[in-house]
């Protein structure tokens, strides 16, 4: 290839409804700073409110279809037509949600070309890669649509009210499943006013879920931690539990969220038709796992469809993009951190670093031979017992400095130890230095608990005054030196004059620096 | 009442104050009257025992120990009041070599009044006299390690030696080799006191405190100068039982427990244990600074850094010993004031181990008049920096070191750091490329987000104070 910058073209979505677009006018000029030329489809972000206009006026050139698909480096948002791969030059790499566990047909179509294919779907759960990790993007937003799809669909305040014409409660939310976009959802509908609860198979969520005021609704069945930060498959004890859990809260609730994915299979049926006749009529399920067959029986993918008894069951699969603007500059951005990461030399070059576990992952097909599945990455972001509030804080970059110690255990070793030898100590003692030790010993505590608490500004001063109040040693020569023979006078009266200019010095000095600090 | 109950009083007296003076410093609102209740202490306990001095001891005696604590009192409040704020380190490290030579003295002192005065000595009855030459031996070893430590660390301190660690080939097994020489000498000692030993076991304290020191580095002086501080209480301590003097060993075990307490957080602060510090040279064997390529640096001039600063709507400055170095401490406080008149919010951000002493950039803030509630510590504003327009790194270094949070191969991998790199503009003082203390190179100076301005800090800071 050229020594020239690579060319990164823009395309617009060809799926119906699709109204997202791969880049923003906001983020053009990141990417023409990495050194590409940028190339953006007439109308590409025509349906997210973006004319073509603002990306010129951002630096990117407008260009026809065939032009923008035959860029080096395609950025796209859906997975391509048979078609569109056809455009693809040879060599080209291409930037877009692949889908590769549940689209293997996709996967070696692409293959069949020498090109490279990046999939945004694929960003593996470590903390490093969050920047460009599309899932949680775009999950987040999804779930916010999805109380705001059922609060258009419910035909009821959200918020309890009480006003003159009387009392008003609260809706009741479930959520069931607090990833991404269970937590998203739960956020929303706590905002709104309503009542949530949320279930989840994995236990260490429910402080995040807690943190964001919904209850959490235990199954009450031990399920091991999630090891990959993902939701994996329940037990059989863990379904039926969940399964009464659900027809329980079927009659309660009004508006059930349902987000349950595991990573490469059909979505896990929640709600059964036996559970949606439980529900109030004017009741709505979102189910936010359409696309992957529905958490809930009953579901048509795309659509909101009214049951016998009145519950409205919505199965949109497009509740991202029912917020272009937003979908599209989080996708945006988290494609500019991919071609950050793509292009270590800002020249426009983009090189592919298969040593790097982000990169790896993503990369489905490389140069037209097949590299999914990628090898197993280490996934940090396990089961880090605290991670308060934060949905999905990694720590990839964890300290390997000193090893935690086992803090408890150890302490308490170490306490034990000083115990029993200073009770030998003691025993062994004669009575007068018993009494100077219990003195000793108590000061030591005392000293330790008075400076704890000290601020941190002060200790400089606090130190110079440790040092003039360590001069009371001035009291041991004072009462030596009229005990004894000359040479004890001359060196009491030495230390009487050092620890003199100390005690006197570090008065002083300490007295003159706290008058140094004052307040704004 | 006699004369001796009535000092004990005065003692026990003067012992609260101390530790109500100690908790007085623990805030900014109450540390003026924490010293005064200092003072009282001090002069409550001077008096009491003055008094028990003269009351037995003849006219000479006393003519003597009031002509030394005139001429003592005299050099402290001289040397106090025209000490600079930067060079406070070395104060401190004098001042503890003081207290640890005092406590040599009184030890040697109480060893030609007891043991070498043979039988006719009466202070010390038979059956205690075995302790008595173990408190002598023990006060004498911590008293000379403290005193040949601290000059060490004052030399140090005020550039009058290399403050790079020395690297004797063995340096542990040498400290391991002289505290056996200590205890075995202590043994004798107790056994059969005599000058010799006692002569012997003061050189051994004295060559292991000056290697203790001399082998540990400059940058990890705030924990070898609180170390020292808690050596000169412990020797303080160590007295009292020596001279059953109950005052004597309240007092130091207060000075002792801060000081080790003060080396503890800044032992937390480097994510170092205390061990690693003592035995010293950190950063000689870590320094593949070469072998990785960063990429490039880009720099800044002050007048662009001037127009940085204008647009900004908040600023921190987290400043290290390169301030000090630099004296630039007052246009820093120009700079801020500048800064505040036209309504930028300026903060400080303070790493604990930033200059040669617990607080020191604190002080030095506070001596340039920098309002004290906007120095903030390290925990205190790191999760702001996210929302801070402008960074300005003044002479620090490690302690902005991104590689410490993100490379776990780093050398200072795990160490608490100020993460500056949050910030949307960082603009980094320095002289010149060249590594921190630790050796380390700093991943900082190659963000995207970083500039650097180089040259003397202080006539930077003045630039881009004449630029507003």
């Amino acid at each position: 290839m050229s020594h020239s910058a690579h060319r990164l073209g823009v395309v617009a979505e060809s799926a119906p409804g699709e109204t997202r677009v791969a880049a923003t006018p906001a983020t053009v000029p990141q990417l023409v700073s990495l050194g590409y030329e940028v190339i953006v489809e007439s109308g590409a972000g025509r349906r997210s409110g973006f004319t073509d206009d603002a990306y010129a006026r951002a630096g990117a050139r407008i260009a026809g279809h065939d032009e923008t698909w035959d860029a080096d480096v395609v950025l796209k948002v859906n997975a391509p037509t048979p078609d569109e791969i056809a455009a693809l030059h040879d060599g080209a790499t291409l930037v877009s949600l692949i889908g590769p566990a549940a689209n293997a047909g996709l996967v070696d179509a692409l293959a069949r070309r020498p090109i490279t294919v990046l999939a945004m779907d694929a960003v593996p759960r470590v903390s490093r890669a969050q920047a460009l990790d599309v899932l949680s993007s775009m999950a987040n937003i999804a779930g916010y649509r999805a109380v705001i799809e059922a609060a258009h669909a419910f035909g009821r305040l959200f918020t309890g009210q009480v006003t003159a014409a009387g009392k008003v409660p609260p809706a009741k939310v479930l959520v069931a499943g607090a990833g991404v976009a269970g937590l998203a959802a739960i956020a929303t509908a706590t905002s709104l006013g309503a009542v949530v609860r949320a279930t989840d198979p994995r236990p260490e969520v429910a402080e995040q879920v807690r943190s964001l005021g919904a209850e959490f609704l235990d199954v009450g069945v031990a399920q091991e931690a999630s090891t990959d930060g993902y939701a994996r498959e329940t037990s059989r004890d863990y379904d039926r539990r969940a399964a009464e859990l659900y027809a329980e809260q079927a009659a309660d609730v009004d508006i059930v969220v349902t987000t349950a994915l595991i990573p490469g299979r059909p979505a896990p049926r929640l709600l059964t038709a036996d559970h949606v006749a439980r529900m109030r009529p004017g009741s709505v399920i979102v189910d936010m796992a359409a696309a992957q067959g529905g958490n809930v029986e009953g579901t048509r993918p795309g659509e909101a469809v009214v049951t016998g008894n009145g519950v409205t069951i919505i199965g949109y699969t497009d509740l991202a993009g029912r917020l272009p603007a937003q979908a599209s500059q989080l996708y945006g951005t988290n494609v500019v951190n991919l071609m950050k990461l793509l292009t270590p030399g800002k020249d426009g070059r983009l090189v592919l670093d298969f040593d790097d576990v982000v990169q790896r992952a993503m990369t489905v097909v490389r140069d037209g031979e097949k590299t999914w599945p990628p090898p197993p990455v280490p996934v940090s972001a396990a089961p880090a017992p605290a991670a308060p509030s934060a949905p999905v804080q990694g720590t990839a970059a964890a300290p390997a400095g000193r090893p935690p110690s086992p803090p408890g255990r150890r302490r308490h070793l170490v306490t034990a130890a000083v115990a029993a030898a200073l009770f030998l100590l003691t025993a062994f003692s004669p009575n007068a230095l018993i009494e100077h030790v219990t003195v000793f010993v108590l000061s030591i505590v005392i000293g330790y608990y008075v400076i704890g608490n000290v601020h941190h500004a002060l200790h400089t001063p606090l130190m110079s005054i440790t040092n003039a109040i360590s001069g009371i040693i001035v009291v041991g020569a004072l009462l030596q030196i009229g005990q004894g023979d000359t040479v004890v006078a001359v060196l009491s009266f030495v230390a009487i004059l050092l620890a003199s200019v100390n005690i006197v010095g570090g008065f002083a000095v300490t007295r003159r620096m706290l008058g140094m600090f004052t307040r704004s | 009442m006699t004369l001796a109950t009535a000092a004990q009083a005065a003692y026990i007296v003067a012992a609260l104050l101390f530790i109500l003076s100690l908790a007085g410093l623990s805030k900014h609102e109450t540390a003026r009257s924490g010293v005064v209740l200092g003072v009282s202490g001090m002069v409550i306990a001077l008096a009491a025992t003055v008094v028990l001095a003269a009351d037995g001891g003849e006219a000479m005696a006393v003519v003597l120990l009031l002509a030394a604590m005139a001429i003592g009192a005299a050099v402290g409040l001289w040397r106090a009041r025209i000490v600079e704020m930067t060079a406070m380190p070395e104060l401190i490290a004098v001042l503890h070599s003081f207290v640890g030579l005092a406590a040599v003295l009184v030890g040697w002192n109480g060893f030609l009044e007891v043991e070498n005065g043979g039988g006719a000595q009466a202070e010390v009855p038979g059956s205690l006299l075995g302790i008595h030459h173990a408190e002598v031996s023990i006060g004498v070893f911590i008293g000379a390690l403290t005193f040949t430590g601290s000059v060490v660390a004052f030399l140090k301190l005020s550039a009058r030696i290399d403050s790079r660690p020395m690297m004797l080939p063995g340096k542990n097994a040498l400290n391991l080799g002289a505290l056996a020489a200590f205890a075995v000498l202590t043994v004798l000692f107790v056994i059969s006191p005599n000058l010799g030993l006692l002569v012997a076991l003061s050189a051994v304290a004295l060559l292991l405190g000056w290697h203790l020191v001399a082998s540990i580095g400059g940058g990890d002086m705030p924990v070898v100068v609180s170390m020292l501080n808690s050596y000169s209480g412990w020797a303080a301590a160590a007295s009292g039982f020596l001279l059953d003097n109950n005052l004597l060993i309240v007092t130091g075990a207060l000075v002792g427990s801060s000081g080790a307490y003060l080396s503890y957080v800044m032992c937390q602060a480097m994510n170092r244990s205390f061990i690693s510090v003592i035995a010293g040279g950190f950063g000689i064997e870590a320094g593949p600074a070469g072998d990785h390529d960063y990429g490039e640096h880009r720099e800044i001039t002050a007048t662009e850094t001037a127009d940085l600063l204008k647009e900004a709507k908040s600023v921190v400055i987290t400043p290290g010993y390169g301030m000090a170095v630099a004296q630039a401490q007052y246009p820093v406080a120009d700079l801020t004031r500048k800064l505040r008149e036209r309504g930028v919010e300026v903060r400080f951000g303070i790493h604990p181990v930033a200059g040669r002493l617990p607080g020191h950039m604190n002080v030095l803030l506070a001596e340039a008049k920098v309002p004290y509630d906007i120095v903030l510590e390290m925990d205190e504003i790191n999760d702001d920096f996210a929302t801070t327009s402008v960074v300005l790194v003044i002479g620090a270094n490690d302690t902005v070191n991104p590689g410490a949070v993100e490379d776990p191969d780093s050398p200072i991998a795990g160490m608490p750091v100020l993460r500056v790199w949050e910030a949307e503009n960082v603009v980094v003082f320095k002289r010149s490329m060249a590594t921190g203390y630790a050796g380390v190179q700093n991943p900082l100076f190659f963000r995207h987000n970083s500039r650097m301005l180089f040259g003397d800090a202080r006539q930077r800071v003045e630039e881009i104070v004449s630029a507003l």
